[in-house]
């Protein structure tokens, strides 16, 4: 078989209309940021929270944490967003349903964004058990013998040191995050992956468009890799390192 | 200040106090020693409910320790506690570590809490460390900063456990300088520590345990002098041989 | 609430298993072909000739940075630029996750060589033993047992991500499930059936796998 190159075909114009292809591979860069730095904001949120739940000497809220954690867990990308975007409306209030089918601006990005932060908390926490867990025990007792309560515990004293010690694990969720994103182009969302595919079809030049996208991906995890190690770096404290037990 | 009576305790099947009970009066020392695994550490954590108990009760100024109702945050912050590995919150500078509790529990400004803090670093001897953070610092300087830490809450006594047992011996000397000049003052304290030396200087009474019975609670003197029981004579001649 | 009718479970059953036999065909094939390939790629990766540990180091880097719905859209697009002829999705399905596997299984196994002590190496050197012998009846036994568990959970990962043929539909679980829903208009009871067997299967095999976790640190 031939391949004939055409490496201009970015400039062309789309057989449907008067964009590029390269307006189109933009437009997909867009959603794939906004999406995976939403599923982000929401994943380190939930995680952190869900995380420092299975940390706690109680057994209810630790089951909750575990539950929360295997149902994410063994439950296939692909799937949950299938469930967010076609079965979980189903399950709503009758109004809320025809709402959110009908009339919710941007569902397939909210829904995909939701989804996606859900099943990222879910390995966040995990990370975040595993650092609180790390911590000499003494640390949890110092904090309550001075009087503070045990969410405030976790707020000042376990959690800023567990977050910490998970930030390289936590990098590569970051860049998890952003791979993990190609998953919403099943649901519509205009995103890299949808993009590519609609470029393949409509241009038939395959291989320019899917180095062109994987290139994109690449940016997008080494400039996630490198935002953490900044952040890393900024919250590095003097000393943390010298300190054995 | 501090009255614990016949307090138990067991994990699953076995026990690790027995029965014990004791008291430190206002302005007292007492000294809690005895073998490892004999319950001392376990028992100075029940008296600021660290460690929950299974039987007896503990009161700290009047307030029932394992009491359900009694708000523990708020009888933790009048009881100071010093720990054995120091416990300082190692991604905070020093003066943050003291300024923390004060701010978020006594509900002082942070202006307030700093110079308060200062005070108390300046009078451990630590007043030019200020700004450092604890992994900084040698181990006796860490346990300094923990001392003043737990008296920047202004408490009505204070437990140490075990606060020289991590520290190279070259630096025991400057965090017991600390506790005896606080004992001096008239410090309400109950120290679990292996240093005979700051019992017989201090100390009103010595506590001695095994296998998580009080076996002796004797005046200081007498309990160096003639400690009754076999056990605490072959304790007393191991530890004082070194 | 809308209404359920989850009597299409009953007749969508031979094809969710035919399905489920393709899906656990490709989990199979990847794993064995995966472990393999990324045992390999270790050795090659930890070897002292620079060029081979490069190339096999910037394989696996490759393939773990860009996202797997990609990868599977290069290989359905390029295999048959190599192979001279189009290959279904299947086929391609299988080959694609053998290969993006391996690059997953290559770290395991390089860390389950490093975790062998060097004792071990001088040990199986001073009884005479070769280069290629010492690999294959010390170090590599010992480094599979040690990641066992490791080894297995990302079985599971691969498991799930097998459902991500739907980019070029081939026809696994969940292209079956999708076909029956459409057929019977009871898209909604078919996705929710693929989901329940998923995390069955999933959950099943990530509880044993804790138990195998605790049995192995006894052994160690």
């Amino acid at each position: 078989m031939n391949y004939h190159w055409n490496w201009s075909i970015f400039l062309e114009q789309v057989k449907s209309g008067d964009e590029t292809y390269l307006d189109w591979l933009l437009t997909g860069l867009g959603w794939t940021l906004a999406l995976s730095l939403t599923a982000w904001a929401l994943a380190l949120t939930i995680g952190i929270v869900v995380g420092a739940l299975r940390s706690t000497p109680s057994r209810l809220l630790v089951a909750i944490g575990n539950a929360w954690v295997e149902l994410f867990r063994n439950i296939p990308l692909l799937v949950q967003m299938f469930l967010w975007f076609f079965v979980v409306p189903e399950f709503l209030p009758r109004d809320w349903s025809l709402w959110v089918k009908q009339e919710m601006p941007a569902k397939e990005f909210v829904t995909a964004a939701l989804c996606l932060g859900f099943f990222t908390s879910a390995r966040i926490a995990e990370q975040v058990r595993a650092g609180v867990g790390s911590l000499p025990r003494g640390q949890r007792d110092a904090a309550l013998a001075l009087g503070l309560t045990l969410p405030q515990a976790y707020r000042q004293v376990l959690l800023p040191q567990a977050l910490r010690i998970v930030i390289p694990p936590l990098t590569s969720e970051f860049m998890n995050v952003f791979k993990n994103s190609s998953v919403a182009f099943a649901i519509g969302v205009l995103e890299l992956t949808f993009q590519a595919r609609q470029m393949q079809e409509d241009s038939e030049q395959g291989i320019e468009t899917y180095l062109a996208v994987t290139l994109l991906y690449f940016i997008c995890a080494f400039s996630a890799n490198r935002g953490m190690a900044w952040i890393e770096a900024r919250s590095r404290v003097p000393g943390l390192i010298a300190r054995t037990n | 200040m501090i009255e614990i009576r016949n307090v138990s305790k067991w994990y699953g099947q076995t026990q690790v106090l027995a029965n014990a009970s004791t008291h430190v009066a206002k302005g007292e020392v007492v000294v809690v020693c005895g073998p490892s695994g004999s319950g001392k550490s376990t028992l100075i954590k029940c008296v600021n409910g660290l460690e929950p108990f299974t039987e007896g009760t503990i009161t700290v100024d009047g307030v029932s320790v394992g009491d359900p109702k009694t708000d523990l945050p708020r009888l933790r912050a009048r009881v100071g506690m010093v720990f054995q590995h120091f416990e300082l919150f190692p991604h905070m500078s020093v003066e943050q570590n003291l300024a923390l509790a004060q701010v978020k529990v006594l509900g002082r400004s942070k202006e307030e809490a700093l110079a308060r803090g200062a005070v108390l670093l300046d009078r451990v001897g630590l007043r030019d460390h200020a700004t450092k953070f604890p992994g900084q610092l040698s181990g006796g300087q860490q346990q300094r900063v923990a001392i003043a830490r737990a008296l920047a809450m202004d408490p009505i006594c204070l437990l140490f456990d075990e606060p020289t047992s991590a520290l190279d011996p070259e630096m025991i000397g400057e965090v017991l300088d600390v506790m005896v000049e606080l004992a001096q003052e008239g410090m309400t304290m109950m120290c679990v520590t292996h240093e005979m030396g700051f019992a017989r200087k201090v100390a009103r009474r010595v506590v001695f345990m095994d296998h998580g019975e009080i076996v002796e609670d004797a005046p200081t003197g007498a309990f160096f002098d003639a400690p009754a029981s076999e056990r605490a004579k072959t304790f007393l001649s191991r530890i004082l041989r070194h | 609430m809308g209404e359920f009718d989850f009597s299409v479970w009953g007749p969508s059953l031979p094809f969710i298993r035919d399905g489920l036999l393709f899906t656990l065909r490709l989990t199979l094939v990847a794993m064995t072909g995966g472990i393999v390939i990324g045992t390999l790629l270790a050795l090659a990766r930890l070897s002292p000739i620079a060029p081979l540990s490069r190339v096999a180091g910037a394989y696996v880097d490759l393939m773990r940075s860009i996202p797997l719905v990609l990868v599977i859209l290069w290989f359905f697009l390029i295999i048959p630029f190599l192979t001279g002829s189009p290959v279904g999705a299947e086929t391609s399905a299988i080959i694609t996750f053998t290969a993006f596997e391996a690059a997953f299984y290559c770290e395991i196994m390089r860390s389950g060589i490093q975790s062998v002590p060097r004792g071990q190496l001088n040990a199986a050197q001073a009884l005479g033993l070769g280069r290629a012998q010492t690999m294959v009846h010390v170090i590599l036994p010992q480094a599979m047992r040690n990641m066992l568990p490791v080894l297995l959970t990302q079985t599971i990962v691969l498991f799930q991500d097998t459902s991500l043929v739907y980019a070029i539909g081939a026809k696994d679980m969940l292209k079956a499930a999708d076909v029956v829903g459409k057929n019977y208009n009871r898209p909604v009871e078919m996705i929710v059936l693929s989901a329940l067997i998923y995390f069955a299967i999933c959950f099943g095999l990530s509880l044993a796998v804790k138990q195998l976790q605790k049995r192995v640190a006894i052994i160690r």
